[in-house]
């Protein structure tokens, strides 16, 4: 009954038991945070807008990203991955998302930050409905926990337009 | 004992995530700094859209083991709603076009099985070593009948 391999035995279970569940209260506790983030986008240039060999429109254009994330971190916040995505509808297409420029924030120092930037990925549309094209730009966000819930958050920005003319 | 816990909750999972695996192991470091290997991931499957900056678990015709990597470009045809993704590892310098079978430009809703929705570090490393290192499985099947077997209660 009390043998060392039942001692061990329960011990471990406790042992586990106890962890899961600091590790369950650190992920709900996350949910008391209220977080008030913000953030500007202004387009500084449009680089080159063309249509390429196959027949789909792309943009290449020089941005200022400025942002303050301080308020997403928690003591159970591992990093932010933080990116910005071009949003619009075109006839085909109820909805294209595609994404700019993104970035990962391990700390809370870093949380605010002022970036200038061409976009990192291609601005491609599948077609070629980009000229005079009206297109909200998004800040979305993705807390990655230490452990538990992932949570995630975005804030739109609109009336971005693209130029009539190729260039 | 804990072989029925395990298989219950395993199954548990499966209920209430409608994910037919409800739980990845990270296998590589394509992800990291935010999912490092043996991390663990918890799977939901649900009928929302696909949507950019969601971690997804998706398979590849032709490779047996599924990838999981984040969605950086979304197109939703307007007529059919069939929505066309790209993916692409945090840590990787390129998108995921390289990976996916040749010629293949998008992903579809059929390749995906399941968004990342929770995160367990470290725990899938038991998993990690008993693949990779067999031995030890069966050291460790080997102890636990040995004990059975010889425990007098």
């Amino acid at each position: 009954m009390h043998s060392f391999g039942y001692r061990a035995n329960a011990l471990l279970t406790f042992a586990v038991t106890l962890l899961a569940l600091i590790c369950a209260m650190s992920s709900l506790s996350d949910n008391l945070n209220s977080p008030s983030p913000s953030s500007h986008v202004k387009v500084l240039n449009i680089n080159w807008f063309q249509k390429s060999t196959q027949g789909n429109d792309e943009v290449s254009m020089t941005m200022n990203i400025s942002a303050n994330l301080q308020s997403l971190f928690t003591w159970n916040t591992k990093q932010v991955f933080v990116f910005l995505a071009a949003e619009y509808e075109t006839p085909q297409n109820s909805l294209n998302q595609v994404s700019l420029w993104d970035g990962i924030i391990p700390s809370k120092e870093h949380a605010k930050f002022w970036i200038h930037t061409t976009n990192k990925y291609r601005f491609t549309d599948q077609g070629s409905n980009l000229q005079g094209k009206e297109f909200n730009l998004t800040l979305h966000w993705h807390v990655m926990p230490k452990t538990g819930k992932m949570f995630a958050d975005k804030i739109v920005m609109s009336g971005f337009s693209l130029p009539v003319e190729y260039r | 004992m804990i072989v029925t816990s395990a298989l219950i909750i395993w199954k548990g999972l499966m209920c209430v995530t409608g994910s037919e695996s409800p739980v990845v192991v990270v296998l590589s470091g394509s992800m990291e700094p935010g999912f490092k290997r043996g991390d663990i991931l918890f799977l939901h499957m649900s009928k929302d859209p696909i949507r950019a900056g969601e971690i997804v678990v998706f398979n590849v015709d032709g490779r047996k083991i599924p990838i999981v990597h984040r969605v950086i470009k979304v197109h939703e045809h307007e007529d059919t709603g069939e929505v066309d993704v790209l993916t692409k590892g945090d840590n990787n310098f390129g998108d995921d076009r390289l990976l996916y079978a040749h010629g293949q430009l998008w992903l579809h809703r059929h390749h995906i099985m399941g968004r990342a929705v929770g995160f367990l570090p470290y725990v899938g490393w038991v998993t990690i070593i008993m693949t990779e290192k067999p031995i030890i499985k069966y050291l460790l099947i080997g102890a636990l009948g040995l004990v059975v077997i010889t425990s007098k209660e």
